[in-house]
């Protein structure tokens, strides 16, 4: 039971200065019109030029060792960064999966040319991986990949469709999940393999998928036996669930699964400001201040239980439980901040509107995809169930 | 114990907690019988002589030592086990109460309020012919009845206070929690000597208020541990068409809820009890943790009870079942020592003051 929260791990000292510094690094970009705050920024907010200034600054890759171009860093500087570029609504798309994850993944599984080729871009902020994992009969159902891998002369052909592909349209590197072997008896998960596709290639189409938003974000892509050659294979042919799934820990417990709709509760405590400061001690600015802080304490709270996934993971454990807890409470966490706005500051949201109308539209079209992406909360509930002996 | 050493986070101090906290399940599991009535004076002086009553207060004024850490897994263990002691009220507020006022710390409980002074029946402090006179009433004192003395913190001539009395200075108005625990009300006339009547520093009265909060942090962090336990427990045993009520989905979900709610709390308890005994209770980075700790758990105890009764069914509802020894005490402790609503006002409030943006104040000094 005590091993469904790992122990809390207080933030090294050293890291006030790093904060300092991204605060102050954002209020320049604030200053100079290079950031609009947006809701779900990690989805949304594609900003090559913006990748490569935190490049610039040693803030993209913290982990990568030196040797190949990223600043050795621990995790928890890193965790930092991007707390802290989150709440500020900072445009992190781009670069987000590339440093995120597949950073993490090419370190553990990739070959010497693959880290050299990719992780030192990755770095400056000038690779931008998309993620071919969904089919359109493969969701939370991930072992039901039919994409195929088949051998040929020098390497492998892909032939599939992958879904729900973000960003797949600008991105110079997908990682697709394809099939190179039939299952293993009735263990589907055996004979799924990682392969790394560069973009643009002409067996390569890519379509958009419009949001309801009518923005796009998401593809589907399609795999027109495009030849990868075996140096691009990412990790063991055979190993790819296993390599998906290690990973699962730092997707699902980070502070983008509880902050993407902070740009919302900022632009609200701006414009409840404005509305009670001539109002005085009421009780709607009592209401306002109770329901502020439940929202508050909530979000303080989640970031200790993250820090704490954070602490375990950079000391080498696998805290699988309290990950998928950060993510289903965080994401359920993100969608209730539209409803406190809604219901402290009556505004109507508006997509062409700028200020808290317009985060609050972003937010609203945006939550449908926070406690679905990454393994949805009836898949992660599933999780916690298992650990806990009931299934 | 060593303070130094025990409250760093690390490897041997985490052994050490480990080991505290299987001796205090050694003292306090399977205590339940209430056939004594609602104190267990047999478990509260087996704790007395084990030194854990006093843990976290001073060896020099006459408390066990050690640190907050420590006491942190002595009051969860009370949580968890529905202990029938006043332990956090002891050893978080009252024992650290009378250490702050310089005064002799005796055995058996010792309790701390804050004395409201407005009104007919708000409590006075006055001299009187070389000592002091103490009237008033003090409403829902916890283990008042039991309580080998009281501290009542309070003003006196502009600064505040510690009056020290015990049970010959005081009538006692019996009241109850929904968990059962003793919430008396004292009436207190008592004359008392110069000694019990003593200036403590400023910010106590604000530093009680966080340590009453946090103790009941601390308390259902461990009752929500034992209902989750109980759950996943009935949940494999209890069958229903046929097979374990675990099996079924719909119950995973709301026992993986449960435990989401569980370890968030675990997480606030951590977390505030770390800040604080890192800055101190006075810093403003404590004094928004143990707010939003108090928030959190406040709604932990809430959904954790209703989830919990649901998997249990009926039998949970019933007098006999233990569960409710933990649900009753999830209903009672959310709301005392500050409702949710109250701590989640003061954040509020703190948010919309000024003009700083609202990140910077929940990560604090980080």
């Amino acid at each position: 039971m005590t091993a469904l929260v790992p122990p809390a791990a207080p933030l090294p000292g050293r890291t006030r200065e790093l904060r300092r510094q991204v605060r102050a690094f954002i209020a320049d970009e604030l200053a100079a019109d290079r950031l609009a705050p947006r809701c779900d920024s990690w989805h949304v907010g594609w900003d090559e030029a913006f990748s490569r200034r935190l490049g610039a600054r040693g803030w993209l890759g913290m982990t990568i060792p030196v040797a190949y171009g990223g600043h050795g860093r621990s995790a928890l500087d890193r965790y930092v960064v991007t707390e802290e570029l989150l709440a500020a609504g900072a445009p992190v798309a781009a670069h987000w999966i590339a440093d995120r994850q597949t950073a993490p993944s090419l370190l553990r599984y990739g070959t010497e040319e693959q880290k050299r080729r990719y992780l030192p871009a990755i770095a400056r902020g000038e690779c931008y991986v998309a993620l071919g994992l969904s089919e359109p009969d493969a969701g939370s159902d991930l072992a039901g990949v039919r994409t195929r891998a088949v051998q040929v002369p020098g390497g492998w052909e892909l032939t599939g469709t992958k879904v729900w592909t973000t960003g797949g349209h600008n991105a110079t590197v997908i990682i697709v999940l394809a099939r190179s072997a039939p299952p293993d008896g009735r263990n589907r998960r055996a004979g799924l393999s990682q392969f790394i596709v560069t973009m643009p290639d002409p067996a390569v189409r890519v379509r958009p998928i419009r949001l309801l938003s009518g923005e796009h974000h998401f593809n589907e892509v399609v795999l027109d036996s495009v030849f990868v050659p075996d140096t691009m294979v990412l990790g063991a042919p055979g190993d790819g669930w296993r390599q998906v799934t290690a990973e699962l820990a730092f997707e699902r417990s980070g502070p983008e699964r509880f902050l993407s709709t902070f740009p919302l509760l900022d632009a609200l405590v701006t414009e409840l400001r404005r509305r009670l400061a001539d109002a005085g001690e009421t009780a709607e600015a009592d209401q306002a201040a109770t329901r502020l802080g439940e929202t508050a304490a909530r979000i303080w709270t989640l970031r200790q239980l993250s820090l704490a996934v954070a602490g375990a993971l950079a000391r080498g454990e696998a805290p699988e439980v309290a990950a998928a807890l950060v993510k289903d409470l965080g994401t359920r966490l993100e969608s209730e901040i539209i409803e406190v706005a809604r219901q402290l500051a009556p505004v109507e949201a508006d997509p062409t509107a700028s200020g808290l109308p317009g985060v609050l539209a972003e937010a609203v079209m945006n939550a449908p995809g926070f406690t679905l992406r990454g393994g949805t909360n009836e898949i992660l509930r599933g999780v916690v169930a298992r650990a806990l002996g009931l299934r | 114990m060593d303070a130094a050493t025990a409250g760093k986070p690390g490897q041997e101090a985490d052994g050490e907690l480990r080991l505290l906290a299987e001796t205090c399940d050694g003292l306090m599991r399977d205590r339940g019988d209430e056939s004594a009535g609602p104190w267990d004076e047999a478990l509260w002086r087996e704790l007395e002589q084990a030194g854990l009553t006093l843990i976290s207060v001073g060896e020099t004024a006459g408390g066990s030592g050690g640190s907050l850490a420590q006491a942190a897994v002595v009051i969860r263990a009370a949580g968890r086990h529905a202990a029938r002691v006043p332990l956090a009220e002891t050893c978080l507020l009252g024992g650290w109460l009378l250490a702050e006022a310089g005064a002799t710390i005796p055995t058996g409980p010792v309790v701390a309020v804050a004395a409201e002074t407005g009104g007919a029946d708000g409590f006075t402090v006055a001299r009187a012919a070389g000592c002091w006179r103490a009237r008033g009433r003090l409403p829902r004192v916890g283990w008042g009845g039991v309580a080998e003395r009281v501290v009542a913190l309070t003003n006196v001539d502009g600064a505040e206070t510690a009056v020290i009395f015990g049970p010959g200075d005081f009538a006692v108005e019996p009241g109850r929690n929904v968990a059962g625990e003793p919430r008396d009300r004292l009436i207190v006339d008592a004359a008392l000597d110069q000694a019990a009547v003593a200036p403590v520093g400023r910010g106590t009265g604000a530093e009680l208020r966080r340590r009453a909060a946090l103790g009941r942090v601390l308390l259902i962090a461990g009752a929500l541990d034992q209902a989750l336990e109980l759950t996943i427990r009935y949940a494999g045993q209890r069958e229903q068409f046929g097979r374990p009520l675990g099996r079924f989905q719909a119950v995973q979900h709301q026992i993986a809820e449960l435990a989401a709610e569980t370890a968030a709390v675990r997480a606030a308890a951590d977390a505030a009890l770390g800040q604080c005994a890192e800055d101190g209770f006075a810093d403003p980075g404590s004094s928004f943790a143990v707010a939003a700790a108090k928030v959190q758990a406040g709604r932990g105890a809430t959904v954790g009870a209703r989830i919990a009764h649901q998997v249990h069914g009926a039998l949970g509802f019933t007098e006999e079942h233990r569960l409710r020894l933990s649900t009753t005490r999830l209903w009672a402790w959310r709301d005392e020592a500050g409702s949710p609503a109250d701590w989640a006002a003061e954040l509020g409030r703190r948010l919309l003051a000024g003009d700083a943006a609202p990140w910077p104040v929940i990560t604090g000094g980080d």
